[in-house]
């Protein structure tokens, strides 16, 4: 899609309508995505601190729910965190046209994120809602309000990530190719790496 | 034509072809299209919000008025308030965006054309989605910053409405925002580099920064109160160690950014009127961007003075007196370049510069009175009285609607090959500024005797009597303005003179194609070399410094030759509508989390699913994997 320049330098310019490669327009959009979305944590993250430094009550959490305890989130941390290593090794391989690292580590980068949302929802949550719930007190509500925003992205992510796997499989990526594999991890990484603001906020703080 | 060639992937369906007849729109992801349904959209919900103006005008007329109960107005203020901010002036400014930032940067769409339909019927449904709720029991009716915890003991669905609707507003917003920040940064013309862009789109761009970063701040105040209403979260409850303060901060941290996301388009606008009507260029280009964009980093800084009398202690609210204080300075930089760009000019005073000039006018009472809310303790004065409202309504409508005005009269003959009548034009802003004076100008007298904002009746010998019944006049002067505009309108399509390329004489880009552009815009993809190019095309500079035309006058487009055959534009779509609808189910889902509300969640989420899944399977023609 090529137009000539208007005068007579007859300059040969390219209508910017596709690119591809890091400056493509998915890579900005996804970039616009992450700030959004990254500005949304903190605004929560914020609140936490806000209410928790607001609500007068000298033990947190209040009321007579315990601290949270730190085996279980770190073993949900290990597996998520550990989920950005596959994914990262198959947005490498494709660039170099490697199939099958592409294909292998979006089903590992899968199975782990989707270990870690099991466990939020099947392990977790049950035992928590066992001490309290989102209506208990201001520290409940800001528990599942936070926790379950983030596993709600987790959750878009291992969508996203079988859509991207759907279309590796169908052969639609090459080493020229690969944006929405690009997309794809760089939205798991922050997926990942808001986490650790969860896990601090959510888990570790009221230990201190 | 690379892409065309390229049909590798397929989808459920073809995608729709057909660019004209009345299904188009509907499937249309052409930027001018777009705009202009934001626009119209925009103006059907400024009648709304003026007929609930005029109903709140009506009952303060007279003391003891009897035309709406406490129920009713308590609905209206707030419907008015939420309709005209985020129905009316964001939209209109999105609108203008979407029509020009392209034909201003000389490209031939926006970067991301199906994502621009979704904002577009995001924002129509989300719309839709609020107003629904006068027929579901009431609308929201907390003020439009509906403060905790009221927003959360008001009985009924209105203030859920409230935090679903904008919620689902705001995603239109962000949607636009991205994809404005994309084509601004990527899709510009060759030669066009960033202090060579038409002040509009710098505006544009630091609004869309803004949306960026004070959308998600409001997600979370609406996020936190759609809990606490639907599902007995306490995040506001102080019983249950929450905040109602929080709110507020949340709420006012989007809440500033939010006003200069609605003001920022009209300074834009006026930005390229005034230059034209001038016959000169804009004064100071690099002070009037720079100021812009000092805006858009100081508009961070200053929320909490609308929180001067909430108690925050007087360290907070000198700092935040400060920081207002001295957000005039680049407003203020931005007037005297205005002023100096008229300075010396040839003047025209055509409908859209006396529009602008207006816009001055007006803002320039609007900022006055908003550095004296900045003091903090004259602000616990004015605070929730009437003298507050005039300051936002003068630079909200004196500021924010005369700007838009000005732009529709500007760009009107660009969009529709014809131009407004003038004389009805200047009608129409001379009745618009009467009226507006009349009504708003006596608020400031009001709010100094203490009327408070926000009551639905008064007694009489409170000394309000007179002065209400001026603003209630004054009401009828503006609709009467809005009426003879509608007019221009009907009588322009009817008979309008045919407006050709350039019937201003103007200076930027999107002069040089035909009226209406074609699909593409740009039958070649201009090259840049000046600052107002079109102009420099136009005119050379004689040796004493005067403009000249130049001869040949080969600068504006004629059409009159099958051109453009050959450039590809992305095909329609039905995906973006289809993925918006599931918004409001999804919505009212939530507000009748029941049964039937748990059906309408899991319909509206497969719904958007669906429109999504088809939408990303679709036959690329903008996105190549
Ligand atoms: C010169 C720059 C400005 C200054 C110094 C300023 C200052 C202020 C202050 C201090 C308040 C708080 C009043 C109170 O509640 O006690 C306020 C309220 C308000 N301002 Fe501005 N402002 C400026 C520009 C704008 C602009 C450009 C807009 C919109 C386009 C705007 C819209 C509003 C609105 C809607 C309110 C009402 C808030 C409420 O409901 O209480 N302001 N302004
Ligand atoms: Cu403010």
């Amino acid at each position: 899609m090529s137009a000539r320049a208007a005068d007579d330098r007859s300059t040969e310019v390219v209508l910017p309508h596709h690119t591809s490669g890091t400056r493509a327009f998915g890579w900005w959009g996804m970039l616009g995505l992450i700030a959004t979305e990254a500005t949304l944590f903190g605004a929560l993250i914020s609140s936490y601190f806000y209410l928790r430094f607001t609500s007068g009550s000298v033990v947190w959490p209040p009321g007579d729910i315990p601290k949270p305890s730190l085996t279980l989130p770190l073993i949900m941390t290990a597996i998520l965190w550990s989920s950005s290593i596959p994914v990262h090794l198959a947005d490498s391989g494709i660039k170099k046209g490697k199939q099958g690292r592409l294909k292998v580590g979006l089903l590992l980068g899968f199975i782990l994120g989707a270990t870690f949302l099991a466990i939020q929802i099947a392990v977790e949550y049950p035992e928590t809602l066992h001490e309290f719930s989102p209506s208990t007190n201001v520290y409940g509500s800001l528990f599942y309000g936070l926790t379950g925003l983030h596993g709600a992205h987790v959750a878009v992510g291992l969508l996203f990530s079988l859509w991207t796997q759907v279309r590796a499989w169908r052969g639609h990526f090459d080493e020229r190719r690969h944006v929405t594999v690009q997309n794809f991890a760089m939205y798991w990484h922050f997926v990942d790496a808001v986490w650790a603001g969860v896990l601090f906020t959510i888990y570790l703080s009221p230990h201190f | 034509m690379a892409t065309a060639a390229y049909p590798t992937r397929r989808g459920f369906f073809t995608r729709p072809r057909s660019t004209t007849g009345k299904w188009s729109w509907f499937f249309t992801v052409d930027h001018k299209k777009i705009g202009i349904m934001y626009c119209v959209t925009a103006f059907i919900f400024f009648i709304v919000g003026g007929l609930e103006a005029l109903a709140i005008r009506s009952q303060l007329a007279q003391p003891n008025g009897e035309i709406l109960n406490a129920e009713v107005y308590n609905q209206f203020f707030t419907m008015h308030g939420l309709t005209m901010i985020f129905l009316v002036v964001m939209p209109m400014g999105v609108g203008l965006m979407n029509y020009l930032v392209p034909l201003l940067i000389g490209a031939r769409d926006v970067a991301f054309p199906r994502l621009n339909a979704f904002s577009y019927w995001v924002f129509l449904f989300g719309g839709i989605f609020l107003y629904s709720s006068f027929f579901l029991g009431g609308a929201p009716d907390g003020g439009w910053f509906g403060y905790a915890p009221l927003n959360e003991t008001l009985p009924g669905h209105g203030m859920t409405f409230y935090a679903l609707g904008l919620q689902i507003l705001g995603v239109a917003s962000l949607a636009g925002a991205v994809n404005f920040i994309i084509t601004i940064i990527n899709m510009r013309a060759p030669g066009m580099t960033l202090l060579r862009m038409p002040v509009f789109v710098w505006m544009t761009l630091v609004t869309a920064f803004l949306l960026l970063f004070a959308m998600p701040i409001i997600a979370v105040a609406l996020f936190e109160l759609m809990f606490d209403r639907a599902f007995q979260a306490t995040f506001f409850d102080p019983t249950q160690g929450g905040d109602p303060l929080l709110w507020q901060h949340l709420f006012w941290l989007f809440g500033h950014p939010e006003v200069y996301i609605m003001i920022l388009p009209a300074m834009g606008i006026v930005s390229d009127v005034l230059p034209t009507f001038s016959g000169k260029p804009i004064f100071g280009y690099n002070a009037i961007v720079f100021a812009g964009a000092a805006i858009g980093f100081m508009g961070w800084g200053v929320w909490a003075h609308h929180m001067f009398t909430t108690g925050l202690g007087p360290v907070a609210n000198s700092a935040f007196a400060l920081s207002t204080m001295f957000i005039a300075v680049p407003t203020g930089v931005k007037i005297f370049n205005w002023i100096g760009t008229m300075w010396g000019g040839s003047l025209r005073f055509t409908t859209p510069m006396l529009f602008s000039i207006g816009f001055i006018a007006m803002f320039i009472i609007g900022g006055l009175s908003g550095v004296t809310h900045s003091i903090a303790p004259h602000d616990a004065q004015q605070q929730d009285t009437y003298y507050v409202v005039a300051h936002f309504h003068y630079v909200l409508f004196g500021g924010a609607i005369f700007g838009l005005f000005s732009g529709f009269y500007y760009w009107w003959p660009k969009a529709f090959g014809k131009l407004l009548s003038e004389k009805l034009g200047k009608v129409h802003f001379w009745l618009m500024f009467l009226g507006f004076n009349l009504t708003f100008g006596p608020f400031h007298v009001l709010g100094l005797n203490g009327m408070p904002r926000r009551i639905y009746t008064y007694v009489e010998g409170m000394g309000w009597d007179f002065m209400n019944l001026l603003s209630t006049i004054g009401a009828f002067v503006i609709a009467l303005s809005a009426l003879v505009f509608i007019a221009n309108v009907v009588i322009t399509r009817r008979r309008g003179e045919e407006a050709g390329a350039d019937p201003w004489d103007a200076r930027t880009l999107e002069w040089s194609t035909t009226s209406p552009p074609p699909e593409y815009n740009f039958e070649e993809i201009p090259i840049v070399r000046h600052r107002d190019d079109f102009w420099h095309r136009k005119y050379i500079e004689t040796p004493e410094g005067e403009p000249a035309r130049v001869l040949a006058g080969g600068a504006v487009a004629t059409h009159e030759h099958e051109a453009g055959h050959g450039i590809h534009m992305p095909s329609p779509s039905y995906f973006p509508i289809v993925a918006a609808t599931g918004l409001p189910l999804l919505g009212y889902g939530v507000i009748y989390f029941n049964s039937t509300g748990k059906a309408l969640l899991v319909l509206g989420a497969l719904v958007t699913m669906m429109g999504l899944f088809g939408w990303v399977l679709e036959p690329g023609a903008e996105e190549r994997v």
